[in-house]
């Protein structure tokens, strides 16, 4: 790979060893990309405070330094100190906070983890923005931004809807990415990488509320895989929450990273666009008859209708969405052994508080919770065995990481579970 | 000794390694998808739903799902429950950082379709950019 002669002094430890440290994953990285050389960023989202028992592990027996060099740079050394970050990064969504004490089954030596955790990183320099969806508060990085992004829902909502530029990055490779301003200049970062691969046709129906948007993007995961779907048909104008659920959702079934939908994505104004002048691949069909299956996917790792927790917020809600579920829970109350959480980032949680949604909420019985989700955090309500959730990512991971029952609905549906204690959903 | 075949291709992190196959025909997620505590394949839908892959060389056709894919597969090295080798059908950020964090000998791009020719249970051995395939 080629390298300039700031990066060849990086590595050469001109910076220090911890900045040496990350050039050699990088190096190891970009060796098993086949990438031809770095590119600078300026953007880090990535993953340092989350709870795990190997960091536990590591951070009691030998401090955090060693944890960030063992975790977040791969690397064995016996590091000085770990510097600054040298450019602006942030931390994505991770465990559940001090506020949560009393309402999350959840061990108590992780929030003091994640503490000292935020303590240590923000003395570093590490934004904790604590949310899977920084796009919502103020890291929105610009078209044609490189950037090194974790959080598949993230990295698809920043290539797709933004036009910024980055891979779906991991743990030591954000890392790395923090301490030298570089990543492998590989697979999005290139022009010639970012056309369409696969053409889907919504047909004989209109996409246009939020669960069609993710039962879609669903489809467009399992269609394309790992690849570039472009998707065209009769829609709604989606908004930031139905294209947050799309993005999740093709990024859960498949492994999408980037996708175009022409005339609404800012990469591709025509379907001959986003393929970029290549020929225009044969459709795949997303009809009446493919959503119904979809729905039946998702919906089938439930039996019984007896729900006793309700999950909203995957990705992290907006403000209107725990608007929305304010106004649906007015003056009502939930079914009692049933719990409904609402998951959101910690800075939309505080203008929530401030315009009175969380009282409603709270008041019917539900929460309003910041930083997590369950999954992330393996967490639920004691005692929980089947679930309900308008999000077909936790309808997908949440059944294996807690060996619970799934329902995928609208809003409106799990809502109504929530009051009834019974699920009554269905496809229109 | 049963039939013998070579593939060759691009090595993604280099090393020698040789033991049994274990052939997912479906990508793998690893968030989610695998315990790394256990080494264990737990995506409910996975046709290898409930298998150890630990002390066995992976062949899969591709990394799936989140981010967390490398995090956990170096968690698998730091607990010792890892595959010994892996080979990928086609590589993306998400295997290729994987494959360097988890420290095991990997291949990709080969010359055939690894998870159509090797079948789980087949002896394999990684060299760098070549794959001795025994087959069982």
């Amino acid at each position: 790979m080629f390298l300039t002669d700031e990066e060849k002094r990086m590595r050469d430890g001109a910076e220090g060893d911890a900045v040496a440290a990350a050039m050699d994953l990088l190096l190891r990285y970009g060796y098993a990309l086949d990438a031809e050389r770095l590119c600078d960023i300026r953007n880090v989202a990535g993953t340092m405070t989350q709870p795990t028992p190997v960091k536990a592990k590591i951070v009691a027996e030998s401090g955090w330094d060693k944890a960030f060099a063992v975790i977040n740079l791969d690397s064995d050394a016996d590091l000085a100190s770990i510097p600054q970050m040298r450019v602006p990064t942030c931390q994505l969504q991770h465990g559940f906070g001090p506020d949560s004490v009393d309402i999350v089954p959840y061990p108590k030596a992780n929030v003091e983890l994640q503490n000292d955790a935020e303590s240590y990183y923000g003395r570093h320099g590490v934004n904790i923005l604590a949310t899977c969806t920084p796009y919502q508060v103020g890291n929105l990085p610009l078209r044609g931004e490189h950037c090194a992004w974790m959080e598949s829902s993230a990295v698809i909502y920043a290539n797709s809807v933004l036009g910024a530029r980055t891979n779906c990055e991991g743990i030591a490779s954000t890392g790395a990415a923090s301490l030298t301003g570089k990543i492998p200049c590989w697979g999005n970062h290139l022009d010639r990488n970012r056309y369409g691969t696969h053409l889907i046709s919504v047909e004989g129906l209109k996409v246009e509320s939020f669960q069609d948007w993710g039962m879609l993007g669903y489809f467009a995961g399992g269609v394309s895989g790992e690849d570039h779907p472009v998707i065209t048909g009769d829609f709604g104008q989606p908004d930031l929450t139905e294209l947050k659920h799309f993005g999740a959702a093709a990024a859960t079934s498949g492994g999408v990273e980037l996708y175009h939908i022409p005339g609404i994505t800012p990469e591709a104004a025509t379907v001959e666009a986003a393929f970029g002048g290549a020929p225009v691949p044969e459709k795949v069909v997303y009809g009446p008859a493919e959503r119904r299956a979809i729905y039946e996917t998702l919906n089938e790792i439930g039996t019984s209708s007896d729900v006793d927790f309700i999950l909203l917020g995957c990705p992290h809600a907006s403000v209107d969405q725990i608007r929305q579920a304010a106004t649906l829970l007015d003056g009502k109350r939930l079914a009692s052994g049933t719990e409904l959480w609402i998951m959101a980032p910690r800075a939309l949680k505080v203008m929530a508080d401030r315009s009175g949604y969380t009282e409603v909420i709270e008041k019917a019985g539900g929460k309003v919770l910041a930083d997590s989700c369950p999954a992330m955090s393996r967490a639920a309500p004691a005692g929980t065995k089947v679930f309900a959730t308008d999000s077909a990512k936790q309808a997908h991971y949440l059944p294996a990481i807690l060996g619970i029952e799934a329902w995928f609905g609208t809003t409106e549906e799990c809502v109504n579970a929530a009051i009834s204690g019974r699920w009554n959903g269905g496809l229109d | 000794m049963g039939d013998h075949l070579v593939l060759r291709g691009r090595n993604v992190v280099p090393g020698r390694v040789e033991g049994e196959a274990l052939v997912s025909h479906e990508p793998i997620s690893g968030w989610g998808g695998i315990d790394p505590m256990r080494g264990v394949i737990i995506e409910p839908r996975h046709e290898l739903f409930g298998v150890c892959f630990s002390g066995k060389v992976l062949v899969f056709p591709s990394a799936k799902g989140s981010s967390g894919w490398s995090g956990f597969f170096q968690t698998t090295r730091l607990t010792g429950t890892a595959p010994i080798g892996m080979i990928i059908g086609r590589v993306s950020a998400k295997s290729a950082l994987g494959a360097v964090v988890t420290r095991v000998p990997a291949i990709t791009d080969l010359d055939a379709d690894p998870c159509s020719v090797i079948a789980t249970g087949d002896w394999v051995l990684l060299d760098n950019a070549t794959v001795e395939v025994t087959k069982q």
